[in-house]
Formats: C-alpha cells, sequence, structure tokens
C-alpha cells in the first residue's frame, strides 16, 4: 500500500466532497487509482478524459506511483 | 510581466512602457451574458493554482520564444464574476504590432487549451454547469 496525496477540482471535487485527502492506495498507476476513486465517488468522466499530475506535472495515465505522490486528476479544462 | 491568477477584479492597468516597444497588444476576455443558446446569471472560476501558474509561465516563455516580442504577461481572475467582468487580460509589447497581435491569440489559445481552470456557470433557469465536462455527460 501507497499514502497517496490526492487534490480534487471541479466535478470531481463536488462529488468527492471535499478538496484533498491522503489515502492508502493498492493502485499501481494513476489510471489505476482513478477508475478507484471513480467507482467509489461515481465520478461521471472515463479515464481516458481526463489528464492527471503527479508532483506539479503533467505526466501520462500510465505513470507508476511512488510513495508520498502528490496526485491531482484534471478534468477538461476551461479557462480563458 | 509574468502569469498571475488573481480572486480581485482585474483593473485596465498597463504596465510600464519598454523603450524598445512600439505595439502594445491587450486582450480582454469577459464574462458575456450568454453561452451555447443558454443566458447565463453569473459564473465562477476554479484553479488548481500551483499548477495554472507553472502552466501559465510556460506558455508566456514559449511565447517569448516563438515570436519576436519583447514581452507577455496575463492575469486570470478566479471565484465567482459577474456578466462584464474580466476574466482574462493577456499584455503582448513587442517592436511592432504584427507579433504582438499574433502572440497575444497564440497565448490566449494555449491558456484556453492547457492552463488547469474550470468554469462553473449558473444559468437564469437556476440550474449550473461545468463548461466542457457536463455537456460531455451522456444525459
Amino acid at each position: 500500500m501507497k499514502q497517496i496525496h490526492i487534490r480534487y477540482f471541479a466535478v470531481f471535487r463536488e462529488r468527492r466532497g471535499l478538496g484533498e485527502e491522503t489515502i492508502p492506495t493498492t493502485a499501481d498507476t494513476a489510471k489505476e487509482l482513478y477508475d478507484q476513486l471513480a467507482a467509489n465517488h461515481d465520478f461521471p468522466l472515463a479515464s481516458s478524459a481526463v489528464r492527471v499530475s503527479v508532483n506539479l506535472e503533467f505526466r501520462p495515465m500510465g505513470t507508476k506511483l511512488q510513495e508520498g505522490d502528490q496526485v491531482a486528476f484534471i478534468p477538461p479544462v476551461a479557462g480563458g | 510581466m509574468d502569469f498571475q491568477l488573481t480572486r480581485e477584479p482585474i483593473e485596465a492597468l498597463p504596465s510600464s512602457p519598454l523603450d524598445r516597444a512600439g505595439g502594445y497588444v491587450v486582450f480582454e476576455g469577459r464574462v458575456r451574458c450568454e453561452n451555447e443558446g443558454r443566458e447565463v446569471r453569473s459564473l465562477e472560476y476554479e484553479a488548481f493554482d500551483e499548477m495554472a501558474v507553472r502552466v501559465g509561465e510556460e506558455i508566456l516563455q514559449a511565447a517569448r520564444a516563438k515570436f519576436d516580442i519583447l514581452e507577455a504577461g496575463c492575469v486570470h481572475r478566479i471565484g465567482h464574476l459577474q456578466i462584464g467582468d474580466r476574466a482574462i487580460r493577456v499584455e503582448v509589447a513587442a517592436a511592432h504590432r504584427k507579433a504582438a497581435f499574433e502572440a497575444c491569440d497564440w497565448i490566449v489559445d494555449e491558456v484556453k487549451r492547457n492552463v488547469p481552470i474550470w468554469k462553473k456557470e449558473h444559468y437564469l433557469e437556476g440550474d449550473s454547469g461545468w463548461i466542457g465536462i457536463d455537456s460531455t455527460l451522456p444525459t
């Protein structure tokens, strides 16, 4: 099990009910973690529609997670 | 000039002039009252602050390398905005206007494409929706 710090934004924050948390996970990759969270909290987007930031860098969803990583799942952006 | 997020109203303050800049282009994105046939009452911007500033700075750096400009800067407002409020302000200084216009347009496109900021519109009917997210969901 790894402890991962997760931040939630927009629709993910609304569905999860909070902006961040640190959780233990068996997930090996960012995609596996997303799929777990999406199932647990009824996230409305498939992993293919979501980007991931690991330690403040955009990374592929297949990125392997390390203990203590700071992860944020990025739904489609709409700034500007 | 740099990339900033602000929760305060964006003022129309020009930067201090640069000696070699003959042209300044400023783009202001404002909140409009309708979108995709819906009447908008107000909207909210939410940002992943640290990453938004990092990605925004990278965009400005890339613009300085890609276009023949002297400087570029951007401010994006977050929080609850009313109709007519400035949501984003991009300013580009160059010796000549063509590069300034092109760089400004490119920066706006890149900010919209990549910066982790989300927009939730509140409609006249009382409902609301996350732009680019809720519209992709099955009804």
